[in-house]
């Protein structure tokens, strides 16, 4: 059974929701208090969502230093899947494993609805379960999530096919001032995605949507031939 | 010695600044007329021992560069004391 490592810092709060996500998904899933340096064997790492550090200084600034991060980044440097989401994403972004930056709103106001999401890159390690362009109405729980990143970086992103979520342009759904509309990439090998949605709070059709749950059931599928076989997968 | 280092972290010039707006628009409802390219940043302060103030600035850079602002979205500038 694949083992998940749910990193937990003080402030997270959608910890318990990632780990009820990935254990129904039929995984052997723990939590890692952020003061450990060992990811106890993990396969995969979550970053749940939350407010690390009360958001301190910048959302996700010094939870990048915590211990259980030196940790993360060795696993991401050796292929190992993460998934960051929300405060998850922004310490991936602050940890430099994932570009960019995610910055205030563009309207100010903390936003918490669905929202309605496009796959577009379906060769990560969490979207190996759906098709590109497939439409997705996920939660948004945010007041830090306008993807922005140096005109350079989002020119390489949008060539490489690495945005993985986008906020469905026709319905005008970007909730935050976004770039491009962006709402999840990933790394080059794909084995590293941060995503502002909250998947793990659409894993059922009684929370008024599942379309969150291939992020999870993708987890228990063991990767091929090691971590990092995603990135073999197909090219961008 | 101990030095008193003051930084202050502005949001990058041109990107959208959503706090300074809304500031600039209450200026404006206040009756400041005129008033524009309100931003907003953050002042810190810290103190540091350090052998001398070139020190003292090297290593107020690396806190800067490493935690203290974001090089994707905001610029620095510092100044430092002797106390």
């Amino acid at each position: 059974m694949q083992r998940v490592a749910i990193i937990r810092f003080p402030g997270s709060n959608c910890d318990e929701d990632a780990l009820r996500a990935a254990a129904g998904a039929g995984t052997d899933a723990y939590y890692v208090w952020h003061r450990d340096t060992d990811l106890k064997g993990a396969d995969v790492v979550v970053i749940p969502g939350g407010f690390s550090y009360g958001d301190y200084l910048r959302a996700g600034a010094i939870a990048r230093f915590s211990p259980a991060m030196s940790a993360v980044q060795r696993h991401a440097a050796e292929g190992g899947p993460v998934l960051g989401i929300c405060n998850g994403f922004q310490i991936l972004c602050e940890a430099h494993l994932l570009p960019g930056a995610l910055m205030r709103n563009a309207r100010l106001s903390f936003v918490s609805k669905p929202v309605d999401v496009t796959v577009e890159n379906t060769r990560t390690a969490f979207t190996a379960g759906y098709t590109a362009g497939d439409r997705l109405r996920l939660p948004v729980a945010h007041g830090d999530g306008r993807f922005v990143a140096d005109p350079e970086t989002l020119a390489r992103l949008e060539g490489d096919g690495l945005v993985v979520l986008r906020y469905a342009r026709a319905e005008d759904a970007n909730p935050n001032g976004s770039m491009n509309d962006i709402a999840g990439i990933a790394s080059p090998d794909g084995n590293v995605v941060g995503i502002m949605p909250h998947p793990e709070r659409a894993v059922e059709s009684a929370l008024g949507s599942d379309d969150g749950a291939p992020f999870f059931t993708a987890m228990a599928v063991p990767a091929p031939t090691g971590p990092a076989a995603t990135s073999t997968a197909g090219t961008p | 010695m101990t030095f008193r280092v003051h930084v202050r972290v502005m949001p990058r010039a041109g990107l959208l600044d959503p706090q300074g707006q809304a500031v600039e628009h209450a200026l404006g409802s206040l009756g400041f007329a005129g008033t524009q390219q309100v931003r907003i940043g953050r002042a810190i302060e810290l103190e540091l021992d350090a052998p001398s103030a070139d020190d003292a600035v090297g290593r107020a850079r690396q806190m800067c560069d490493r935690l203290l602002a974001n090089p994707v979205t905001e610029d620095y500038e510092l100044e430092v004391e002797a106390r």
